[in-house]
């Protein structure tokens, strides 16, 4: 069997059959009878062009497929097929190219089969930009979030993207294209990093995002993001991911586990649901781990946010005089509220950080699942299946 | 270098044709932007201008940046000159030149039926502005709002793109027909449109949906006949306005549909099988599917009267001067001069109906409207397959092309629906059975009340399947400003 691939489709019973998207398709991939306006499989390469032109939506349909429907089945629909079963993906498309795709399938490994979105959560746009069309993003700012001698150098990149449409959701990451080129002479290929700034932009209708990038030692792209400065161009790819997003939901709950970095999506969720649905709001959870208070990210900022909004369990390992405690510690301790929130529906778990993390985190949530009477692999395989359960880590 | 894709917002005026390097034209326009935003503000009710609307605003020609969508009040909306990209050596598509350079400068042969062209078109732009001016007041949501005001400003840009093309390239003639195309009134007695149909006010919903069904479908078909001029600019405007006017056939058809599923769904939902059960349908608050059927037949027919005469010198010489060209005429397969090539055209022979072969050339305007007819069925199929699939029995259809007519072979002969001729007193007694009579008018106007709670409809209409931008059901399309 021919390994699955992702097929372009539009769907007929919303397509108007204006045939702008044929018009705009620059390889004359899309064609059209008396019936339908079709996508060729074996021509469409993903360059997107057509997707900001369609008046009406339809354009944005995909299908995980072992065989592409042919142009003759497509002409003969009526309405668009379902998705079918397939095992090795289907579901939400992460990602168009095998490589990206990839990386995130092994990000979100951890929460023990496939991924779903939240019922609830908005529609992503996926691969809009890609390694052959990436879109230039201008610097906005360039801060170090941590103290200077706190040996972490964490950094609140802002990217600003003038009049290019770059329509991203929490949870959703970019693909940042380091300059240059590597041993045999290939251009890099794009890292990803999770927004940490909500879909209307770090500053509401300004067009920008906000990356939190830790510099890495020997990492090539962790050090051209972290010395950028204001001003400089930078090539993006995506936005990528279309399952580690948060539900629309006012009333949803959401548990968010994260250490370092991986607190990027879960500051995105915070302040989209300050901005959004501020005051109605389900309640919201965050166990974020650090060495300590110096080298935690938006430590400050975090601060004030008030608790009614968010409870913050923030986690310090390397506190002097003080016994080490991570995340799981935490966890352990503050089991009542934990199980409350796992025997509740309207429960949403997010894990974002190290891969080392997911281990600890994972026995806790055992321990305390298995306090109230539950099996926790049960549990969150159907957590999983509803949308509710998303790890993500690196 | 000039940055052709990307818009310069660095004068007034956002383009991507070097505005700021050309003083002479950007004087023209900048002194004539101060009468185009007076024209807006005294058309559109106070409480809207002052509005924040979600509207799309083309920043580039590239396909990718071409649509942002962002909250915005209407008069800040940023009206731009905005060219599709030159194709490199492209040639005169049509006609005695086809094969040459196209051109780049006015060919001053050509130039008072070009400039006629143009300004025919331009008139057209507002003109629409103006018929639909009052509805936002009776807007059925939030969304079909939004979805008026962006077929609006859009509109208003294709003005924008006209009168560019009529102060670069016509001089003082230009200027003056530019100045005209304000000054024109759609409706008025002194002033008027050039076209019938631009004079006619939209006085509710449903024609709102039929008119950019329509005739728009009309402006989408000149359009393209434009795009295929050999006069580049032109050529170039043309293509990016279509773009644009997809929007236009999307409102209209998603309009008219979603009127004819909620009509069936109550009709369903309560039990009525006879779609002609007027009055009982109408009690539910809905439109029956008889009227809509007449208002069709109302727009449909009003609209091909928009293409003039079957056999036309006119549009023979505009075809042979390459300055039009034919629907899609890059992919048809002929000589693309016609030097020989007949056409069928409608005409009587012995009080008959029928199709005769007339020179193509001259009958580039039956031609078209046999595209556009074509183009017109495909949407009523699709909202018959709305019909079929809630289980009522009514068949949407367009009348017969000699029905209802005021232009061309089948003017003022009294034909009915089928394409029967009768005696005018024959037809007279069945007209209220074709054409919506007051009473009708009457009627949708009692259900034209305002809804404007975020995801909430008018009763005669179901929400839409998909939002705009991807945004959920219960998006606020519009702020609306609270005096």
């Amino acid at each position: 069997m021919s390994a699955p691939l992702k097929q372009h489709l539009i769907d007929p019973e919303i397509c108007i059959r204006c045939y702008t998207c044929e018009m705009t398709c620059p390889i004359e991939a899309i064609t059209h009878d008396d019936n339908n306006v079709v996508v060729d499989a074996e021509i469409c390469n993903f360059c997107m062009d057509c997707i900001p032109v369609c008046p009406t939506g339809s354009i944005d349909e995909w299908r995980v497929v072992n065989t592409p429907y042919s142009l003759e089945e497509q002409f003969s629909w009526e309405e668009l097929p379902a998705q079918e079963d397939i095992s090795e993906c289907g579901g939400g498309i992460e990602a168009l190219d095998p490589a990206i795709e990839a990386l995130l399938a092994e990000a979100h490994g951890g929460a023990g089969g496939r991924s779903k979105a939240p019922l609830s959560a908005a529609k992503p746009t996926i691969n809009m930009y890609n390694l052959g069309k990436p879109a230039t993003a201008r610097v906005q700012g360039n801060y170090r979030l941590t103290a200077a001698d706190s040996g972490a150098d964490v950094r609140h990149i802002i990217l600003e993207f003038g009049g290019l449409p770059f329509p991203i959701l929490e949870g959703q990451s970019v693909g940042i294209i380091p300059p240059g080129v590597d041993a045999e002479g290939k251009p890099h290929l794009p890292r990803l990093y999770s927004a940490s700034s909500p879909r209307d932009g770090e500053r509401p209708h300004f067009n920008n995002l906000s990356l939190t990038v830790k510099r890495e030692d020997q990492g090539l792209c962790s050090n051209y993001v972290c010395d950028l400065q204001k001003g400089d161009e930078v090539q993006v790819t995506g936005p990528f991911g279309a399952t580690f997003l948060m539900p629309d939901d006012p009333a949803a709950r959401l548990l968010m586990i994260c250490t370092g970095t991986g607190s990027a999506p879960f500051r995105a969720f915070t302040m989209r649901r300050q901005r959004a649905m501020a005051g109605e709001a389900g309640d919201m959870v965050l166990f974020f781990g650090a060495r300590a208070p110096d080298s935690l990210p938006y430590f400050g900022p975090l601060k004030k946010v008030p608790d009614r909004l968010l409870k913050k369990h923030m986690v310090f390992s390397r506190l002097k005089d003080t016994a080490k405690e991570y995340v799981q510690d935490r966890m352990m301790v503050e089991q009542d509220q934990i199980a409350d929130l796992l025997a509740d529906t309207k429960t949403h778990v997010y894990i974002c950080g190290l891969r080392g993390m997911e281990q600890g985190v994972e026995q806790s949530f055992k321990n305390i699942a298995e306090s109230i009477g539950l099996s926790w692999e049960a549990t969150r395989d159907v957590m999983r299946d509803e949308g509710r359960y998303h790890v993500e880590t690196y | 270098m000039l940055d052709l894709i990307n818009v310069s917002y660095d004068t007034q005026i956002p383009n991507n044709v070097g505005l700021s390097s050309d003083k002479r034209v950007l004087k023209a326009l900048e002194k004539w932007h101060p009468g185009y935003i007076n024209w807006w503000s005294d058309l559109i009710p106070q409480n809207f201008q002052q509005s924040l609307v979600y509207l799309r605003t083309a920043v580039s020609v590239d396909p990718k940046g071409w649509a942002k969508f962002d909250y915005v009040k209407m008069p800040e909306y940023r009206w731009g000159i905005l060219l599709a990209p030159e194709v490199e050596d492209r040639r005169i598509p049509c006609g005695e030149h086809a094969g040459q350079p196209a051109w780049q400068e006015v060919p001053g042969e050509y130039r008072n039926m070009l400039k006629r062209l143009i300004v025919i078109q331009g008139d057209t732009e507002p003109a629409s502005v103006e018929q639909q001016r009052f509805l936002a007041l009776s807007a059925p949501s939030l969304y079909d709002m939004r979805n008026l005001f962006q077929v609006n400003v859009e509109e208003g840009r294709h003005l924008w793109a006209m009168v560019y093309l009529l102060q670069k390239y016509f001089g003082k003639d230009g200027r003056e027909e530019a100045d005209d195309l304000l000054r024109r009134s759609s409706g008025s007695e002194e002033a008027p449109r050039m076209l019938g149909a631009f004079n006619e006010e939209t006085p509710d919903w449903l024609s709102f949906f039929m008119f950019t069904y329509f005739t728009d479908r009309d402006g989408k078909m000149q359009l393209e006949s434009l795009a295929q001029s050999g006069f580049d600019p032109l050529s170039r405007t043309c293509r990016f306005m279509l773009t644009e006017e997809a929007h236009h056939m999307f409102v209209g058809e998603t309009g008219v549909g979603r009127t004819i599923e909620r009509t069936c769904q109550i009709m369903t939902e309560n039990g009525i099988t006879d779609p002609y059960d007027i009055d009982k349908i109408r009690a539910f608050g809905v439109i029956d599917l008889p009227t809509i059927q007449k208002k069709l037949n109302l727009h449909y027919t009003l609209s091909l009267d928009l293409f003039g005469q079957e056999v036309s010198t006119n549009a023979a010489n505009a075809f042979n001067a390459g300055i039009k060209g034919r629907y899609m005429e890059h992919r048809l397969t002929d000589d693309h001069m016609l030097k020989n090539d007949t056409y069928p055209v409608w005409d009587f022979e012995d009080g008959k109906l029928v199709r005769k072969d007339a020179p193509a050339l001259t009958a580039i305007n039956m031609r078209l409207r046999d595209d556009y007819t074509r183009d017109a069925a495909g949407g009523v199929g699709r909202w018959n397959k709305l019909i079929a699939k809630s289980g009522v029995e009514f068949e949407m259809k367009l009348p017969h092309e000699s029905f209802h007519r005021q232009i061309g072979v089948f003017a003022g002969k009294p034909f009915d629906p089928a394409g029967n001729l009768l005696s005018q007193d024959e037809y007279d007694a069945k007209a209220t059975e074709w054409l919506p009579t007051k009473a009708d008018g009457d009627f949708i106007q009692s259900l034209m009340t305002p809804v404007s709670e975020p995801g909430k409809y008018a009763s005669w209409i179901s929400p839409p399947k998909v939002g705009i931008d991807n945004k959920p059901g219960d998006f606020e399309y519009v702020k609306l400003y609270m005096a």
